[in-house]
């Protein structure tokens, strides 16, 4: 089995773009159109970055890659995102 | 701001496990936490190299001494330091608290079913200690899957922290009733409050266990989303 | 600007010839994967290579099998640090499939099941320098590390190496495959530090 982690990993490095936690905000899988929070994504982190992958059907919502003192994100597979309470 | 990088002092460590303990920190600028949450730990070698992992929380609630607690992985870079060598008087770098999902706050209501694999009882840890201390009348007990006695993360205190069902993988204490084994779905229906009851629940441990644990969870008919989970990796 | 952890050194920092800037030395094999383990049966392999022409040269597992195997003795090393060094695999080499190809273009974008790519230049490929391994340390390779069959390009980080591959495209410019479109260099030689962009 690969492991995996959950999206509340993911707090801490979005934290470095965004103001709100970012966990618990909601995100649409541009592949199969799953609303959900980022807190239920999937996490390899077993890789040279991060891949997270929709937890319904699995294609990869975004990466996140530390190069150096740079934390890249690239947004792919997510086609909106929402905070607030 | 959520992503600052704060410096903590280590006050005391303790030994938890043969392969674990916890660390209280002094973090001036910590501004309370919420059970379940999360920190980022950062270490720094002297040619700049940086590793960060997170690490659950045990402690909750006002104050700037943090709890966390730490297994440690065989082939791990970062568990193995905050193990082995960390020691009093040391400072740590932590950014946090971190994540809002995987979270109990005492104004909740609904019974919760707390289930636990090995160090993943951590932040369940932190969701008794915030129970208590709040007065919450919600039910709340603890399910916890571990390898033996002496693997138990903060054995003493749960004794106190109140209703804990102890599932051992691989030993039992003497007189135990059964054998020791992996956890089962049926051992599992028996340990938990039943889904006709609605309760929250919250299930952190490795990944396999996590896994296993969940999808039994809605086959014994919890909602998913009912259902929050929090794995660990290497 | 952080503070230094007093005590804490990173993981290897050996001197160790054998090994490329910045990596230290593992006897286990850690499983990198930015998904889950495809599951492909050796009776739905396939494998193929496709030029700018849209030819396309195809082997099933049973002809790729029946074409010349090599033994490869080598040191990997992969971008999250750690190295191996002397690893044994079986595999064939892309010298011998790339034999009857026809193509002018000079870069190549390795597709795999589960659909990770990563990008390498031909001239790497070629000259006894890559293989698609399908034995590692006598036994079939484990699914988990890419099994049936991953391409071997040890010469470079082993995010390369595509595990699960399933074919050659090429392509007239050097494109960037999964990683290398996020932030990982284009090329990755180890010797080089070639981590980042």
């Amino acid at each position: 089995m690969t492991e995996h982690l959950d999206g509340n990993v993911l707090a801490g490095p979005l934290s470095e773009l965004f103001r709100d936690d970012m966990t618990t905000a909601i995100g649409r899988c541009a592949h199969c159109g799953d609303v959900s929070v980022l807190a239920t994504a999937l996490v390899y982190d077993a890789a040279p970055g991060w891949c997270v992958r929709c937890h319904a059907c699995g294609d990869v919502l975004m990466t996140l890659v530390w190069a150096g003192d740079r934390l890249r994100i690239d947004l792919r597979g997510v086609t909106a995102l929402e905070v607030g309470d | 701001m959520v992503g600052a990088w704060l410096v903590g002092t280590v006050a005391e460590t303790r030994k938890e496990t043969s392969t674990g303990r916890s660390i209280l920190l002094d973090v001036p600028d910590w501004p309370g936490n919420i059970a379940g949450q999360h920190v980022d730990v950062r270490l720094t070698a002297p040619d700049g190299y940086q590793a960060t992992r997170s690490y659950s929380v045990a402690s909750a609630g006002d104050g700037s001494r943090v709890q966390l607690a730490v297994d440690r992985l065989p082939t791990g870079e970062v568990s193995p330091y905050l193990v082995d060598d960390l020691m009093t008087g040391d400072l740590l770098e932590v950014r946090g608290p971190l994540g809002g999902w995987f979270v109990w706050k005492p104004e909740q209501t609904a019974p919760v079913q707390l289930i636990a694999g090995g160090s993943g009882v951590v932040p369940l840890v932190a969701m008794l200690r915030s129970h208590g201390a709040s007065g919450s009348t919600a039910p709340m007990q603890l399910l916890y899957s571990v390898r033996a006695p002496h693997d138990r993360f903060f054995a003493d205190e749960l004794e106190t922290l109140g209703n804990v069902t102890y599932a051992y993988t691989r030993a039992v204490p003497a007189g135990w009733p059964s054998p020791p084994g992996r956890l089962t779905k049926d051992a599992l229906a028996a340990a938990t409050l039943p889904a006709s009851e609605s309760p929250a629940v919250f299930v952190c441990g490795p990944t396999g266990f996590v896994e296993a644990v969940a999808t039994w969870l809605v086959e014994l008919g919890h909602e998913p989303g009912a259902v929050k989970t929090e794995r660990f990796g290497g | 600007m952080s503070i230094f952890t007093r005590g804490f050194s990173g993981r290897g920092r050996d001197d160790n010839p054998a090994l490329p800037p910045g990596q230290y030395l593992t006897e286990d094999f850690p499983v990198l994967s930015a998904g889950p383990t495809p599951t492909v049966d050796k009776a739905d392999w396939e494998f193929t290579i496709t030029t700018e022409t849209g030819e396309t040269h195809r082997w099933n597992w049973e002809q790729f099998m029946a074409l010349k195997i090599d033994q490869v003795d080598t040191d990997i090393h992969c971008v999250t640090r750690w190295s191996k060094l002397g690893t044994s695999w079986r595999g064939v080499s892309l010298d011998t499939l790339f034999a009857d190809v026809e193509t002018s273009a000079g870069y190549t974008m390795a597709h795999s099941y589960g659909g990770y790519t990563t990008n390498v230049p031909l001239d790497d490929l070629l000259d006894g320098k890559a293989w698609i391994a399908f034995e590692f340390d006598g036994e079939d390779l484990d699914p988990e590390h890419g099994g049936p069959a991953r391409l071997l390009v040890p010469h470079l980080y082993f995010w390369k190496s595509a595990k699960w591959v399933r074919g050659l495209t090429m392509m007239e410019n050097d494109d960037p495959g999964f990683w290398e479109q996020n932030g990982y260099h284009t090329y990755g030689d180890p010797w080089q530090e070639q981590r980042y962009w």
